[in-house]
């Protein structure tokens, strides 16, 4: 054998090794799922049933855990979204002695443990509540949000600062030239072109959410989320209808995955047919322009 | 509240945002040259009102101000409500002073528990970054220098999956891989390897597994993306010139990757050490991680003063990680968090 071929083959043994690691854990988990046992069990299969299918979805707390957990996510993506477009549109203009600090406060989030994010809201807005008289800010959902979304407008911000550094201001210039507001220079060239980063960032934002644990069980307070319910039925004991949640979050990951292939594949087409035409157009152009040059001469 | 927290807490952000405003309108007016236009000229009434309450609201009301009071809340003894702000709400280390010594008042005794934990925590959290890089950087180097396209787009695609697969889950399957009637005890049983299970949670084997696994994927990616910015060509260059591989790898692609290195550590270490779902499911009774004790201070002791100055600690020792990781690469903060 070559040493080349040696090398070849250790790579081989070791990517085998790295996704044996990433996927065993999750495979025994999934074939846990299906297997009759009461404690979740991989091996020996001693009978297949979807009975904790089932058992799953009958299980209230967990049914309302997850329907709390979409309302969080989605206003965590109405306040992450525009807060972190704020944030990266403010990291270009802001005055630059200042810009290191700024940066480092809003990205601070990032680099905090969530335990900390999710004891910070609940201290503070417990103060608040407190002064106001009111208690209706001391509320578990309404503080989940805020603390998810303190380190979730970051992630937003990012994604924004990645597109915009590829913006060009040329466009801007070119319509406020021909009289358009700053205003409407926002809504119909900064937007528009900003579009794919806001989809992106909803995306990312909803998900970071709905997974959330850390800031989440501090910030809930009474209420539950899908991971404070999930996090308590682990703790209480461990039954193979948690196997198959996992088997459901696993299969909706995959279906995700390959949707988001398929689109973007679409896209690299489409863009490699737009390329092509435009480059057969160039050459029909290259034999068709001397004809009509010296038909107009 | 306390009079001056209050002057504190709200105080440093004004004066730090007057203080760069002034500054700011200073150098305009004397700058030489065109006049550049305002905030509000360039952007428009509107959206400028849109921008400043945004960052308004995200940097002071979302980050900034429950930091503070975080801060504070640790530097208070635990009082009833009714007590806030009269004369028994004064300033006190006795949080920190129960961290160290166990009690409130006397500095006799060590509290054992939670300084092993704290130590404990943040060893196994460097020694975990450090495995996770190990496990890592091959396969990264792999996708980003040597892959074709197409196996780049596969085996991102499957590293993407078990990502989006809840932390408390990824715990949970490791749990059915350590338990005392799990797959891996069973299979050894099975073939006569051992004769009794072995206690994987309860010897913390089944947290650290755990917890390797469960941020590996967050050292990949800033790894890759690192790795993949380096042009083939260098590498190239080093082997005709006679490098061997190891040259390569210690002297081309690690220091041209320093910034991913260190932002794969930096998340790495941070949750672990910050790592809640994993001690609590694969804990074993004698194992103490330091963020559930921090919990516990918080929903068992319901000690809020405590819990804030345990919180700091953390928040401290994730600081000085990251200074640490600053220093040692000699990267810039703006490099880590991308």
């Amino acid at each position: 054998m070559t040493s080349a071929g040696i090398w070849r083959a250790m790579m081989g043994f070791y990517i085998v090794l790295f996704f044996g690691f990433l996927f065993g854990p999750l495979i025994v988990m999934a074939l846990s799922a299906f297997n009759t046992p009461q404690y979740p069990q991989a091996y020996p299969i001693e009978g297949l049933t979807l009975q904790w299918f089932g058992m799953l979805f009958a299980d209230r707390g967990l049914m309302e855990g997850l329907w709390n957990s979409i309302i969080i996510g989605i206003m965590v993506v109405a306040l992450s979204v525009p807060l972190g477009l704020a944030g990266a549109l403010v990291m270009t203009q802001v005055y630059s002695r200042a810009r290191s600090l700024y940066y480092l406060v809003v990205v601070s989030p990032v680099l905090t443990p969530g335990v900390i994010l999710g004891i910070s809201t609940v201290i503070f807005w417990a103060d608040v509540a407190e002064w106001t008289g009111s208690d209706k800010v001391y509320n578990g959902m309404f503080l989940s949000t805020l603390g998810q979304s303190t380190y979730i407008s970051a992630y937003c911000m990012l994604i924004f600062m990645s597109r915009l550094q590829r913006y060009d201001r040329v466009q801007e210039e070119a319509a406020l030239d021909l009289g358009a507001s700053p205003t409407q220079v926002f809504f119909h060239i900064l937007i528009p072109y900003l579009m794919p980063a806001i989809i992106s960032a909803a995306v990312i934002a909803f998900l970071s959410s709905i997974e959330n644990y850390n800031t989440t069980t501090f910030a809930i307070l009474a209420d539950k989320t899908l991971t404070t319910v999930l996090a308590g039925r682990v703790r209480q004991g461990t039954t193979p209808a948690i196997s198959a949640l996992a088997v459901v979050i696993i299969a909706v990951s995959i279906v995700g995955a390959v949707l988001f292939e398929i689109v973007r594949r679409a896209e690299a087409n489409r863009d490699k047919r737009r390329s092509d035409a435009a480059a057969e157009a160039e050459r029909l152009e290259a034999i068709i322009s001397p004809v009509t040059s010296t038909g107009r001469a | 509240m306390n009079p001056l927290s209050a002057i504190l807490i709200f105080g440093l952000p004004v004066v730090t945002i007057v203080t760069f405003w002034a500054m700011a309108t200073y150098e305009r007016r004397h700058a030489t040259g065109p006049k550049p236009q305002t905030f509000i000229e360039r952007n428009g009434w509107p959206v400028s009102t849109y921008l400043i309450l945004g960052v308004g609201i995200w940097m002071l009301v979302l980050i900034v101000l429950p930091q503070l009071y975080m801060v504070d809340y640790s530097f208070h003894p635990k009082l009833r409500p009714a007590d806030r702000g009269g004369p028994k709400d004064f300033y006190t280390l006795e949080n920190y002073r129960y961290f160290v010594y166990g009690s409130t008042s006397s500095t006799d005794n060590w509290n054992v528990t939670h300084l092993n934990a704290f130590w404990l925590t943040i060893v196994m959290s460097i020694f975990i970054t450090v495995l996770n890089f190990a496990v890592c950087y091959p396969m990264a180097y792999f996708l980003a220098q040597v892959a074709s396209p197409a196996q780049v787009r596969t085996y991102m695609l499957l590293l993407i999956i078990p990502y989006w697969v809840n932390e408390i889950l990824r715990a949970f399957a490791f749990g059915i891989l350590f338990g005392t009637g799990g797959l891996i005890n069973t299979i050894l049983l099975k073939i006569g390897f051992l004769s009794v299970p072995i206690d994987f949670i309860g010897r913390d084997i089944a947290l650290f597994a755990g917890l390797t696994y469960a941020y590996l994927l967050l050292m990949m990616f800033p790894l890759y993306n690192a790795i993949e910015a380096l042009d083939h060509n260098q590498i190239e260059a080093a082997r005709d010139l006679g490098a061997p591989w190891w040259h390569i790898h210690l002297n081309v692609v690690m220091p041209f990757a320093k910034p991913g290195i260190a932002s794969g550590c930096t998340l790495v270490f941070m949750l672990s050490a910050g790592a809640l779902a994993a001690p609590l499911v694969l804990g074993g009774p004698k194992s103490l991680w330091f963020t559930p004790i921090v919990y516990d201070r918080f929903y068992q002791a319901f000690n809020w003063n405590q819990g804030s100055a345990y919180a700091l600690i953390l928040l401290l020792t994730c600081i000085a990680f990251v200074l640490l990781v600053m220093r040692v690469f000699k990267v810039s903060f703006s490099e880590i968090a991308r």
